[in-house]
């Protein structure tokens, strides 16, 4: 099929970037989104041209690497009939014909480093304000001495499948990286591993997310409806519940 | 700003409340009026201090409401940054979600002039002089312009807490889960439409001549 794309070239972060119009004509319906990228930066490369910089990785919607907004939804959420990353999308979602707009993650704390790529490094930051649990490493211990109830597990479970893409932040009208900060908070908040350093923890990154520059939470949805791991807005729900829970306890206080 | 907001929305019910004692006549509208400046915890508060003790708590919530949304609305503006979507996708996201703050700005100015008109006696619009609360609110509502002007606000005011009624309860944690989220938002439609009916009634009455 035949496809037009227009995609958003910013040849380094200082610079003013556009979106450019580029024609594709032997599009394959099986293709990935990624692999028409893939064929639109060889033709590039065979005129010559600059090829388009985009983020990607293990393209199998695992690992969180790609993210781009397709006709204005974060990984082409509104274009797709399922939850999926950018890598997961594929071509049989559009029609012959199709215009479809490429843009990068737009958000004061993703920087845009060149074309489609962004730099998602303030979410590495929020981790290291306390999205780990501090333990000895060694032998793994029995699992049977730590027992984890069921619902919990599962919510844990559930809550650890973000992969830090970032789309709740692009789809955000405020910036906001609260899903995502509210996914760590409850994937440890569920885990008896998690307790004791519960308090600490719900305080300091949401310290770091707001030092790094993401906006406050407005409860509208829009994060989780473009999240391709469909985390629940209720994680929210829970961050909320830590944060006041942890605001009558000295933890994490500055002293 | 969602404890203030709720302060705020438990105040507008009770101020909805009140307005309908129009119904029953200028002595139990006026005797209610009174009783708000003068009576209420009497016993224990002297005569005409609960009045500024209310006055005051919602002079703080207001101030605290704005000035959380001023910072909210700056950070906002920051976090978003300065490069814009060239197309926006909006799916989720309610109608009332997105006019929260231009709904803000205009129920300040729908505040101040209330508190203009009816408080302070400044804009006389259907009277003269110092009245009663009856003889005010027939006055007002005697002109058709004035019950649209009045709808529009307090429809204004309807969508503002359709958003704000669910975020509160959401900031507070009360949002477990999927069911969670569709019992407070259908919570908030109906305090929405409550207040917007329960607002309109008196108005609407005197505007067609059914209260005398």
């Amino acid at each position: 099929m035949k496809i037009t794309l227009k995609v958003w070239r910013q040849a380094r972060n200082a610079s003013t970037g556009a979106m450019q119009s580029y024609q594709l004509n032997d599009v394959s319906a099986e293709m990935s989104f990624l692999e028409m990228l893939d064929m639109l930066n060889e033709q590039l490369t065979s005129q010559g041209q600059e090829p388009v910089a985009f983020d990607h990785d293990c393209r199998e919607g695992i690992c969180g690497m790609c993210g781009v907004v397709i006709n204005g939804a974060p990984h082409g959420r509104y274009s797709s009939p399922v939850a999926t990353t950018t890598c997961q999308l594929h071509m049989r979602n559009f029609h012959d014909g199709d215009v479809i707009e490429v843009e990068p993650w737009r958000a004061g704390a993703f920087p845009i480093i060149k074309d489609l790529v962004v730099d998602r490094s303030a979410f590495d930051r929020i981790i290291e304000a306390g999205g780990y649990i501090s333990v000895n490493t060694g032998s793994a211990p029995e699992a049977h001495s730590t027992p984890a109830p069921k619902l919990q597990a599962d919510r844990a479970f559930d809550a650890a499948t973000c992969i830090g893409c970032g789309a709740c932040v692009a789809a955000c009208p405020n910036g906001s990286g609260m899903l995502f900060t509210s996914a760590k908070v409850t994937h440890l908040a569920n885990l008896p591993q998690g307790q004791p350093e519960r308090r600490r923890r719900v305080k300091a990154m949401i310290a770091a997310h707001d030092d790094n520059g993401f906006g406050g939470c407005q409860n509208i949805g829009e994060c989780a409806s473009v999240c391709p791991k469909q985390i629940p807005l209720a994680s929210i729900g829970q961050l909320n519940r830590d944060l006041i829970a942890a605001l009558f306890h000295a933890d994490g206080r500055n002293s | 700003m969602a404890v203030t907001g709720l302060v705020l929305i438990a105040f507008l019910l009770m101020h909805m409340y009140g307005n309908l004692k129009i119904f029953i006549g200028p002595e139990a509208y006026n005797d209610y009026a009174e009783f708000l400046k003068q009576d209420l915890l009497a016993p224990i508060l002297p005569h005409g201090w609960f009045i500024w003790i209310f006055r005051a708590v919602l002079f703080i919530c207001l101030v605290l409401h704005i000035y959380c949304a001023i910072t909210l609305w700056s950070v906002s503006v920051e976090a978003r940054g300065k490069s814009k979507y060239v197309r926006k996708n909006r799916k989720e996201q309610t109608l009332a979600s997105r006019f929260m703050r231009w709904g803000g700005i205009a129920l300040f100015l729908l505040i101040v002039f209330h508190i203009l008109m009816f408080t302070s006696n400044t804009f006389q619009l259907g009277w003269t002089g110092k009245q009663e609360p009856y003889t005010m609110f027939m006055g007002a509502f005697a002109q058709p312009w004035m019950v649209v002007i009045y709808a529009v606000f307090v429809g204004i005011v309807c969508v503002h807490i359709r958003h704000g009624f669910w975020s509160a309860f959401a900031t507070l944690g009360a949002n477990v889960g999927k069911y969670a989220q569709i019992v407070l938002n259908v919570i908030a439609y109906f305090v929405a439409v409550l207040v917007f009916v329960g607002f309109m009634l008196p108005p609407v009455a005197v505007c067609f001549g059914l209260v005398s």
